[in-house]
């Protein structure tokens, strides 16, 4: 194990209430406070931990994405990343593309293992990870858990919908990480100033040979159907009692 | 003509409900005709199951050793090479079919629609975002290959009665070694399946402990309910990951949901908002799980729950 590559997003922070513009054409996003996407923290942490077990192993966060995901990076190399890489971009990335661009990295950098958050929180797409690993023809293992490393192999337990699958993967694979595989750590003011000093270079899609380009068009953005405001009931008795007029018990 | 081929989701043994689902989502495309393949070891049972929900003009059996166990590495080239004959590629948005279908779609260089929860035309859906928060209508390319899952809460099952042919096909693609199944372990229960089930009890963190969560266990018995949690309570450690229900657990859409002890967040709000029927009981008269409940109930959840049981034996 050398080197390990995690994918950071820059995504609106999980707290902020989504709205929608009043004219369809996507959600508000000026002044909104923007983070790690919180599974791709998870997924550095991984590597962190991995790292901090072994010897010589280099954690490269890469990102994608406009000028200002320096600052979502800079977080990562907080966290403990040894260096960083944004692909600069301002038009926005489909996940098959976000594929292509980090296949292109992992070409350049040949790592062992490439962790990624199983989705982002703003498209809630949940494909980058198994597009990466279909076109760089190496393993996927979705939804980790746990992520036991030996002998060129990784041992990764997944949250499936039945409960738990285990699955052994040679390496290099495509690891993508679920809520509970760890806790991140918290990032502690000198490893901020530490992180300055750190390496961050900036690339292009162009620059990678990657054609940015929307394949699927948005056509309109709404807010979802809102629930009716329901009646509240006073005691146990009430409950049953509407519940059973209603033949749901 | 479009030529929908369904990726059915099952266990060898039993079709996966999400399925007809998905045949209900690709009956909304106008002029089609819908085939559900079913890759495994031995797909005789659940091809008959498959052939038999109305709207299903084939099920196609792709039978081979290496199918027994559904691996993505191993399943997507085989569907690759069968994507050919068709215009759209539909699965489930499971686990099995969040894992499996982007690795269909990068081989076949296509991006993927996920979540599809509306058809507005044969290349144009709804899917949500942003938790749900924010609904967007997108249009593809229909020179592309369309790849597609489909958010299952959104649709319900096609009916059974059909008549459809179940044809063997074999595919001759070399499949790599390099991703092996080692075992899984569920908490299997006598219980109602979570994503399928007509009633649901959930609780979260209120309940305090793993010890306090069987409470609901009972109580589920007792209505014939499956069992859910909100992420905080799988955290703590008082349910296992499966029944996690959320924006990254399941999305599930019961006649009938009871939380308990839930605050309602907005994560966990996503993951049930297409259930006919909310319940929330809850100590706080404030929290969030009210505004899309259709009854309340605020006080002491372990008053409520006991007496709740008692009340509904009756």
């Amino acid at each position: 194990m050398q080197k390990i590559i995690v994918a950071i997003k820059r995504v609106v922070d999980y707290n902020v209430r989504i709205r929608v513009k009043p004219d369809g054409s996507g959600v508000m996003l000026d002044g909104v406070k923007m983070s790690v996407n919180p599974f791709d923290e998870i997924a550095l942490e991984e590597a962190l931990r991995i790292k901090e077990r072994g010897t010589n192993v280099e954690v490269v966060a890469v990102s994608i994405g406009v000028a200002d995901t320096q600052q979502q990076l800079r977080t990562a190399l907080a966290m403990g990343a040894d260096r960083a890489i944004l692909v600069q971009t301002d038009v926005p990335v489909e996940p098959l593309v976000a594929a292509q661009t980090f296949l292109a990295v992992a070409k350049k950098e040949s790592p062992d293992l490439f962790f990624l958050g199983k989705q982002a929180i703003d498209d809630d797409a949940n494909q980058t990870g198994q597009m990466l690993a279909a076109i760089w023809e190496r393993p996927q293992a979705t939804y980790a858990s746990k992520v036991e490393i030996s002998d060129g192999k990784a041992l990764v337990t997944r949250e499936v919908d039945a409960g738990l699958e285990t699955i052994e993967v040679d390496l290099p694979a495509v690891v993508t990480v679920d809520l509970r595989l760890n806790e991140p750590r918290y990032v502690k003011l000198p490893d901020i100033m530490k992180a300055k000093k750190k390496p961050l270079d900036v690339t292009s899609l162009e620059a990678l040979g990657v054609s940015a380009g929307l394949l699927l068009k948005t056509v309109k953005t709404e807010p979802p159907a809102q629930r009716q405001k329901g009646v509240m009931v006073k005691d146990v008795a009430e409950l049953v009692d509407v519940l059973k007029k209603k033949g749901l018990i | 003509m479009h030529k929908v081929l369904i990726v059915g989701e099952h266990d060898g043994k039993t079709l996966n409900p999400a399925t007809a689902k998905c045949v209900t989502c690709a009956s909304g495309i106008p002029d089609r005709e819908i085939t559900i393949v079913l890759l495994g070891a031995d797909t005789a049972a659940v091809a008959a199951q498959a052939a038999a929900i109305a709207g299903v003009k084939t099920a196609l059996r792709v039978d081979r050793p290496e199918n027994e166990h559904p691996l993505a590495a191993i399943f997507a080239p085989q569907l690759a090479a069968l994507a050919a004959d068709y215009s759209h590629i539909f699965g489930p948005s499971t686990s099995f079919g969040k894992d499996l279908m982007p690795r269909v779609a990068a081989l076949l260089g296509v991006p993927q629609v996920s979540d599809l929860m509306a058809v507005e035309g044969p290349y144009r859906f709804k899917r949500p975002t942003y938790a749900g928060n924010a609904i967007v209508t997108v249009e593809a390319d229909p020179a592309r290959k369309l790849m597609a899952t489909v958010r299952v809460a959104s649709f319900e099952a096609a009916p059974t009665g059909g008549n459809g042919a179940v044809e063997s096909k074999t595919v001759t693609v070399a499949l790599p070694s390099h991703t092996r199944y080692v075992g899984a372990k569920s908490g299997s229960t006598d219980r109602p399946d979570l994503q399928t089930a007509k009633r649901v009890v959930s609780g979260g963190r209120a309940l305090g402990s793993a010890e306090n969560f069987k409470m609901l266990f009972s109580l589920a018995d007792k209505i014939g309910a499956a069992v859910g949690a909100s992420r905080a309570a799988v955290d703590a450690g008082y349910a296992p990951n499966e029944m996690q229900v959320g924006q990254t657990g399941k999305i599930i859409s019961p006649e009938i949901y009871i939380a308990i002890g839930i605050s309602g967040a907005i994560q966990h709000l996503t993951g049930i908002k297409d259930a006919r029927t909310i319940v929330a009981i809850n100590k706080d008269g404030e929290a969030p799980i009210f505004e899309v409940a259709d009854i309340g109930l605020v006080g002491d959840l372990f008053q409520i729950v006991p007496e709740l049981e008692r009340l509904v034996g009756g």
